[in-house]
């Protein structure tokens, strides 16, 4: 029997919070790392008698996120209240959205979107004692500080199909919302939070299998692990024969352990019903074109702009989605003064910055955009090596400076063509015989010792290409 | 002249101004008479009067108020009926009380009601039944019997009720005196500790249509804080009308059925030839839906306080009854904290609002509810004013229902229609049954408050009801 080969199917719920100067539905300071329970008021305390206002500016967000998105918008929302009691929840309920919800249907990029709506973030809980987890703590108290902040959440359809899918999807989504400036998009300070919706079917099967829940993961590294941790466990529950179970899963990063945290039949009855506290929201003629006057350009078509320049398309994908790069290459290619070709300065950004930096911001970083975008000029115009301008670059970004006072200080200046190059070659042959009988014999890849020798010799300075061609000339190829 | 707790509010604000009377004085002598109540009427009294007189130019003249205690009142307790909320002090005030003391209106004491406003007898207080003046046997409706008793026994000059279906004009009828609930929205919910949000409406309880008419003028109008609020569109003016010249009432036959007792009855037909006398036209019309009024509420009132009175979980104030697990918290909290009645609607709302349910029960109560508003837009193209018994009977012996809910749920026959309509409606005092008080309803279009106002004062200067505190002078 030939085994069944999986397809997983993929959908994502995304929290963000908004960054909004108030709290949703009162006047309340949003903070980060305050003490405990210094931005509460009557209403984000839900004390008796209190009722809630809704913030316009975290509508207007909503909007701007429905537009980036494509999406359907509504010309009337209603908020709805979604009952279940827990301490984090003072209320007895949340304040969110239903059957009416801000942004309808959308897409971006390979994912169609199936509805954007806002709500209220519930307050902090805090287990004091043992792990920091409510297993085995002394006591659990409430910081009401993040209750009541703004939250879009968005809703995908299943159209993700594997875990590297939804983690690029999601770094998609994470820089469409920055350039927003929506949120400050940081998931390990909560701001953006992700579940999964996973289920396995056999390839070519159209009905779905069933899903699961993942919940808790909150780093794009841990997203991809953890779906793939739970694609994984169906895939062998489907082959031993038995079956997936609809329920809630959490994902532990450090034993990569999935536990149920409820099944279908624990899972809650909201109750929702319309907000009585609050009347329909109408998006008027006005909001709309606010939000339209408001849009930066979007990752997408950043992306169809950087191609226009002669980009390649992975290329200009990769400064598009994160738009810190592309940011520092854009200002590289608007500083004074010698710039090389788009494509250069791409690579040196993607390639050769990238391995430098990591993740982070280039703009951080002492390279300066111009100089390095003057170094990819000297590199087009041969002026220093591909290998020398990385040596540059490594003092760029250890000192900063400006790369052509380095290479003059630092004497790794391209040999120019002559005598001189053709010398060192001769010398390089005789040096390494061996290699020179292999190559005449037809094993190019032999080449290696004579060009380590020519390098060593100049300091880096000669050109590979040139090298090749001066040997294959002197051995008659 | 007369002792200053003899004066009608707006006469009584009148003397200050005048300089007849010191506020003090005035408020000193219903201090008194509310440390002295006998009715249980009082869940709370204050100490004594305000250390400053009132400004000069204040409209209500340093005249106390007595509140209804689910309004958040900063620093004094507000405990809506409910042991839950024993002596939880709010740190704010509500908008509807902030506006009575901006306007030189002192707050006398905090009246007792059901709990969280839920009944008609006040006998789900937690903190025991208010009395009926007028008989200590019986009930004095609710849920604002204790601001109803108060007005009524004389310990306060007006008071501050809620009526979400009812609650302000039933005990109104039952103790005697005027119960005003105005147009939805006309005042500020905020700081009211809610039972039904989209019902809960604050209103006067007084001794006039003229003082109903002066405390409205000043509680009403938008705020910021409660989006639902919308406020009236005219400035209120005191009534002085004496003739129903020209003046249409309506007779909704449907709410005239065989649950209104014949004293009731028979009181309220003579007002209608009175009304006639006065130069009124009235006529029998129909209100289809009105029947289903009370089944829609039922639905809707429930699930709406399953929802608010989710809060009260033991988290955060009130009474929290420990337990070795959340769930247990919750339940023994919840369990020991609310009274049999607050339970009973708790679990309606939540069965009412469960999956799979909301259509049958959610969904079509709100349907009702829509269909009993077009029935009164109907009703009003050809009538003023709708016009009914507020209530089908006269006060009912305590403990006389309390075991038959629906038969205390029958109480509000009349007045929650409106209450689901949005619309103002008032009860005056329409004569005796049985020595007992009966009350007069008029309902009017939504923001209709100055043209029923004044019907309401005309009435009740030819039918002349000879109220309990003006007996008690004679006494």
């Amino acid at each position: 029997m030939s085994a069944v080969e999986y397809e997983p199917v993929i959908g994502l719920e995304i929290h963000v919070q908004l960054k909004t100067k108030t709290k949703m539905f009162c006047g309340c300071e949003l903070s980060f790392g305050d003490p405990p329970n210094v931005h509460t008021c009557p209403r984000c305390l839900g004390l008796p008698g209190s009722l809630p206002l809704p913030n316009a500016r975290a509508i207007h967000y909503g909007l701007l996120i429905g537009m980036a998105l494509e999406c359907e918008l509504a010309p009337r929302s209603i908020f709805h209240r979604k009952n279940y009691f827990y301490p984090d929840l003072p209320k007895g309920y949340q304040i969110s959205q239903y059957d009416e919800p801000l942004c309808g249907p959308g897409r971006l990029g390979d994912v169609r979107i199936h509805r954007v709506h806002l709500e209220e973030d519930a307050a902090k809980l805090v287990h004091v004692g043992a792990s920091g987890r409510i297993h085995a703590s002394d006591a659990s108290v409430v910081d009401f500080n993040r209750g009541g902040t703004p939250l879009a959440e968005i809703v995908t359809e299943p159209d993700i199909r594997s875990a590297e899918h939804a983690r690029e999807w999601l770094t998609l989504l994470r820089t469409t919302l920055r350039q927003l400036g929506v949120s400050d998009v940081n998931m390990e300070e909560g701001s953006l939070r992700c579940d999964a919706n996973i289920s396995i079917r056999p390839k070519g099967q159209t009905e779905f299998g069933t899903k699961t829940e993942l919940k808790n993961m909150n780093s794009f590294r841990f997203i991809e692990r953890g779906i793939k941790a739970e694609i994984a466990r169906q895939e062998e529950l489907l082959r031993n024969g038995e079956a997936v179970v609809q329920e809630t899963l959490h994902f532990d990063p450090r034993t990569e352990a999935i536990t149920s945290l409820r099944s279908k039949e624990e899972a809650h009855d909201y109750r929702y019903f319309p907000e009585p506290d609050l009347v329909p929201v109408t998006i008027t003629a006005d909001m709309l074109a606010g939000a339209k006057a408001e849009l930066p350009e979007l990752p997408a078509a950043r992306q169809e702009r950087f191609e226009a320049l002669g980009l390649q398309a992975d290329t200009a994908r990769q400064l598009a989605w994160r738009s810190e790069l592309g940011d520092y290459f854009e200002a590289a290619l608007g500083a004074n003064g010698d710039s090389g070709s788009p494509q250069v300065v791409a690579n040196l950004v993607c390639n050769d910055l990238v391995a430098r930096i990591g993740d982070a911001d280039p703009a951080t970083s002492k390279a300066e955009p111009g100089a390095i975008a003057a170094l990819a000029g000297l590199v087009e115009r041969k002026a220093v090596t591909p290998g020398n301008a990385r040596v540059v670059l490594d003092k760029l970004v250890a000192d900063g400076g400006d790369p052509a006072e380095i290479i003059e200080a630092e004497g790794l200046g391209a040999m120019g063509d002559g005598d001189e190059l053709d010398g060192i070659v001769e010398a390089a042959l005789a040096a390494n015989a061996d290699a020179a009988e292999k190559i005449r014999g037809g094993n190019m890849k032999a080449i290696g010792p004579i060009i380590g020798h020519v390098m060593r010799e100049t300091k880096g300075r000669a050109d590979g290409g040139e090298v090749t061609r001066i040997v294959r000339e002197k051995l008659g190829l | 002249m007369s002792r200053p707790t003899d004066l009608t509010a707006v006469e009584a604000a009148a003397a200050v101004r005048a300089g007849e009377l010191s506020a003090a004085e005035l408020f000193d002598a219903y201090r008194e008479r509310a440390a002295a109540d006998d009715l249980n009427a009082y869940t709370w009294v204050a100490d004594a009067a305000p250390s400053e007189a009132p400004a000069a130019d204040a409209p209500l003249a340093g005249v106390p108020v007595a509140v209804k205690d689910l309004f958040c009142t900063e620093g004094i307790p507000s405990q809506a009926g409910s042991r839950y909320l024993e002596g939880y002090c709010p740190p704010y005030t509500s908008t509807a009380v902030q506006r009575l003391l901006d306007a030189g209106a002192p707050v006398l004491g905090k009246t007792n009601q059901d709990e969280f406003a839920m009944g008609s007898s006040n006998e789900n207080s937690g903190y025991g039944p208010v009395l009926n003046p007028w008989d200590h046997t019986r009930v004095p409706g609710g849920s604002s019997g204790g601001s109803a008793a108060a007005v009524a026994g004389g310990s306060a000059p007006w008071a501050l009720g809620t009526d979400t279906g009812g609650s302000i004009r039933q005990p109104a009828a039952l103790t005697g005196i005027v119960g005003l609930k105005p147009t939805y929205g006309s005042i500020s919910r905020y700081g009211m500790i809610a039972f039904a949000s989209s019902l809960d409406q604050a209103g006067p309880l007084t001794r006039t249509v003229a003082d109903a008419a002066l405390m409205l003028r000043h509680l009403q109008g938008a705020d910021s804080r409660d989006m639902t609020s919308v406020g009236l569109r005219d400035e209120v003016v005191l009534p002085t009308a004496e003739r129903l010249d020209g003046i249409r009432l309506g007779v909704p036959e449907e709410l005239l059925g065989e649950g209104i007792e014949p004293g009731v009855r028979a009181a309220f037909e003579q007002s209608l030839a009175l009304a006639e006398e006065l130069g009124a036209t009235v006529e029998t019309t129909h209100l289809p839906h009105a029947p289903h009024a009370l089944s829609a509420y039922y639905i809707l009132a429930p699930a709406e306080c399953s929802s608010n009175l989710a809060r009260f979980d033991g988290v955060r104030y009130g009474a929290r009854v420990d337990a070795d697990t959340l769930t247990d918290m919750y339940t023994r909290t919840r369990h020991d904290g609310f009274g049999p009645e607050v339970k009973r609607r708790i679990m309606l709302g939540t069965y009412a609002l469960s999956s799979g349910y909301y259509d049958a029960y959610y969904g079509k109560a709100q349907r009702v509810r829509t269909k009993i508003a077009e029935d009164f837009r109907a009703a009003f193209e050809r009538f003023d004013f709708i016009v009914t018994p507020t209530s089908p009977n006269v006060a009912f012996e305590l403990g006389s229902k309390t075991d038959d809910p629906l038969s205390m749920y029958l109480n509000d026959f009349c007045t929650v229609p409106m209450s689901l309509a949005g619309i103002p409606a008032i009860s005056i005092p329409n004569g005796l049954a049985d020595g007992l008080p009966t009350g007069l309803q008029l309902a009017a279009p939504a923001f209709g408050e100055n043209k029923l106002l004044e019907a309401a004062h005309a009435l009740e200067a030819a039918l002349g009801f000879e109220r309990l505190d003006q007996k008690t002078v004679a006494a």
